[in-house]
């Protein structure tokens, strides 16, 4: 998992009296804030390389796929790949794409001719929208449910939450999200099949509703197919605590079971279980894809299938990047977060 | 464990005698504390029924069965004595396909799974065993890999390369090896540490002695427990892909029957006999591969049986 700051470790949580650890000049916090940074840089660039190789060898010529069906001629193509930047060599091209990079422009859509940067700044809120409420609502629910399963570990519940648990953790989402749509979007009518609004609908209130309407479904597939992760990694890190010595002490002092739980396990347990829900929350925004997919949730889940079959390279090489680097970032929050969390890496 | 009665003069069997049975005792210790394990046990009886089923299936399932033009059914039949599930769009019997499904789905799955273990294996064990500049190369490689995102890497290596059953297997194969390798790269820092690789090593042992005779046969249980898991993504993975049409269109998979079904309209005209049993099969699988992965773990992990 995260290691804890091994180089930070020598030096005293209070480092002025000891006039610095190994290395004076930097705290050792900065100096492990500076580590964690360039090597999440080292990655996002890595990443930034792979993503244009990658892309590069799509079978398919976007200019080909974009004229399918309209009678073009040669000089129409030829300014269309002079357009796209496709007539350059290969080293050109990289170096345009790099430099775009660094200045976050991302190149201009082949397919919709707007910036790729305005695309994914319109599809952002609508996936974050639906990763961000599934994911709440999962990992509360995980973590409810894996608190009571890991705290009577071995009980009927205890079998039950699991068993439940893992079944709907086998189920494929895109499968259940179509399911729920036969049985009670088609079906009984109940929530509308696809998109996040309907048009014509007006008023701040209205259009709240409308889009918490559309979101029933995506969210409840998301939640469903998820939330076994969260409660399987709470269960077992209570189980790990549930032989603690500081457990017997409190329930010595005489202390209620329901106060042990809430005050003296659930805390320590809490550290390796948060540690690991940032360490997915990276996954999430490309595990959305899916569910958009299904849903046609209007998401950059669904503008990178759309990009993929052109291929529209400047969508799916930024996309990459994106989905990547929101692993990187959380990657890197979760080595940040948890020095403050637990008290015992910090000193 | 018997190890201490090995060298005791006049030991009735060869040393290799008594390895084996070392070995056979340990086994059948481990099969009994599997065997303990009912949902462990429920698994592996579901996942031995299916192997049988994929395997039988060419028996009563002619090619005839599964042909677009000249299948025996008529359009959308609901289920009824010629074809218990029902038919597709193409007069194809639902059960048929679906039990030839299970042909790629468990095909995929292993070779997919054996290429990221092995993958795996051999990354974390070197990591381990060389340490210092060179393991920590090969970690930052590793690191790097991990943070891919695995659905959107196997989409892209999926739509780069030509649509076959081996484009999938790599594509699940190279995406999901990292894990292995960080799990097996701990455990072989561990067993490193220990007292008899120091031994071996006095004794003249070299780099591939250390690492194939002592380190890896006691990563493998770790190594076993994790491919079963990843068995079941990798079978998920491979519905995903096909669903996202990225599958080979010739053959005939759970999740390209799920695609097909949302092309040809079971779902909005309520065909459900078309759609539900592949998403069935394909939960019931990867919960049996789950379910014999987490007994597998427990049984070989001591830290996990004590706390069942």
């Amino acid at each position: 998992m995260t290691a804890p700051p091994a180089a930070g470790a020598t030096a005293d949580a209070a480092p002025a009296p000891r006039a610095g650890g190994r290395r004076p000049g930097l705290p050792p916090t900065v100096r492990y804030l500076g580590g964690r940074v360039l090597t999440a840089l080292v990655s996002l660039l890595a990443v930034m390389v792979t993503s244009f190789f990658l892309f590069r060898v799509l079978p398919g010529d976007p200019v080909t796929a974009l004229t399918q069906g309209r009678a073009v001629t040669v000089e129409q193509l030829e300014a269309m790949r002079r357009d796209f930047g496709l007539d350059q060599p290969l080293p050109q091209q990289f170096l345009d794409y790099c430099l775009g990079m660094l200045t976050l422009d991302f190149g201009t859509s082949y397919q919709y001719r707007v910036p790729v940067s305005d695309l994914i700044l319109e599809r952002l809120g609508p996936t974050l929208l639906l990763a961000g409420t599934g994911t709440l609502i999962a990992a509360v629910l995980g973590l409810v449910l894996g608190t009571r399963a890991g705290w009577r570990r071995g009980s009927v519940m205890d079998r039950v939450d699991t068993g439940v648990a893992l079944t709907l953790w086998s189920v494929p989402s895109f499968w259940l999200g179509l399911l729920l749509i036969v049985l009670l979007a088609s079906g009984a009518g109940l929530f509308p099949t696809s998109g996040m609004s309907t048009p014509g609908v007006t008023g701040p209130l209205n259009v709240a509703l409308d889009v918490a309407h559309h979101m029933v479904l995506p969210v409840a597939t998301m939640v469903a197919v998820v939330y076994a992760q969260y409660m399987m990694i709470m269960r077992s890190s209570l189980v790990d605590e549930a032989g603690a010595d500081y457990l017997t002490t409190a329930r010595a002092k005489g202390l209620r079971d329901a106060l042990v739980l809430r005050r003296h396990a659930v805390p320590n347990a809490l550290l390796p279980t948060v540690t690991l829900i940032f360490l997915n929350l990276g996954r999430v925004v490309s595990g959305v894809i899916l569910i958009e997919t299904v849903f046609a949730w209007p998401g950059l889940g669904s503008l990178f299938y759309s990009g993929l079959r052109v291929p529209d390279l400047p969508i799916v090489q930024a996309l990459f990047v994106v989905f990547a680097g929101s692993v990187i970032l959380m990657n890197l929050l979760a080595d940040l977060v948890y020095p403050l969390l637990d008290p015992r890496v910090r000193t | 464990m018997s190890a201490a009665e090995a060298p005791a003069a006049g030991a009735p069997a060869s040393r290799r005698g008594l390895a084996w049975a070392r070995r056979r005792r340990a086994l059948a210790g481990y099969a009994r504390a599997y065997a303990a394990n009912r949902g462990g046990m429920a698994g592996l009886a579901a996942l031995l029924l299916i192997a049988a089923a994929a395997l039988a299936a060419p028996l009563f399932i002619g090619p005839g069965d599964l042909s677009i033009t000249d299948a025996p059914g008529g359009r959308f039949d609901p289920p009824g004595a010629g074809a218990p599930l029902g038919t597709d769009a193409y007069g194809r019997s639902v059960l048929d396909l679906v039990v030839w499904g299970a042909r790629i789905s468990l095909t995929v799955g292993f070779l997919a799974a054996f290429v990221s273990v092995a993958l795996g294996t051999l990354v974390g064990v070197t990591a381990g065993h060389f340490g210092g500049w060179a393991g920590n190369v090969l970690m930052r490689v590793t690191d790097w890999f991990a943070v891919l995102p695995a659905l959107v890497m196997a989409v892209a290596l999926a739509a780069v390369m030509t649509r076959s059953t081996l484009t999938i297997i790599i594509a699940i194969g190279v995406t999901a090896w990292p894990a292995t390798a960080r799990v097996v790269r701990a455990q072989t820092l561990a067993v490193e540490a220990r007292p008899f690789i120091e031994r071996a090593r006095a004794l003249g042992g070299g780099h591939a002695h250390v690492m194939l005779r002592h380190v890896l046969p006691n990563v493998m249980p770790v190594v076993l427990a994790q491919t079963t898991l990843l068995v079941a993504e990798a079978i998920m993975m491979e519905a995903t892909l096909a669903f996202l049409g990225l599958g080979d269109p010739a053959t005939v998979s759970w999740g390209g029957i799920i695609q097909d079904a949302r092309t040809a309209g079971a779902i909005s005209s309520g065909i459900w006999w078309y759609m539900v049993p592949p998403g069935v099969a394909i939960a019931v699988v990867s919960l049996a591969f789950t379910m014999c992965g987490r007994t597998l773990e427990s049984v070989l992990n001591p830290r996990l049986r004590e706390r069942q």
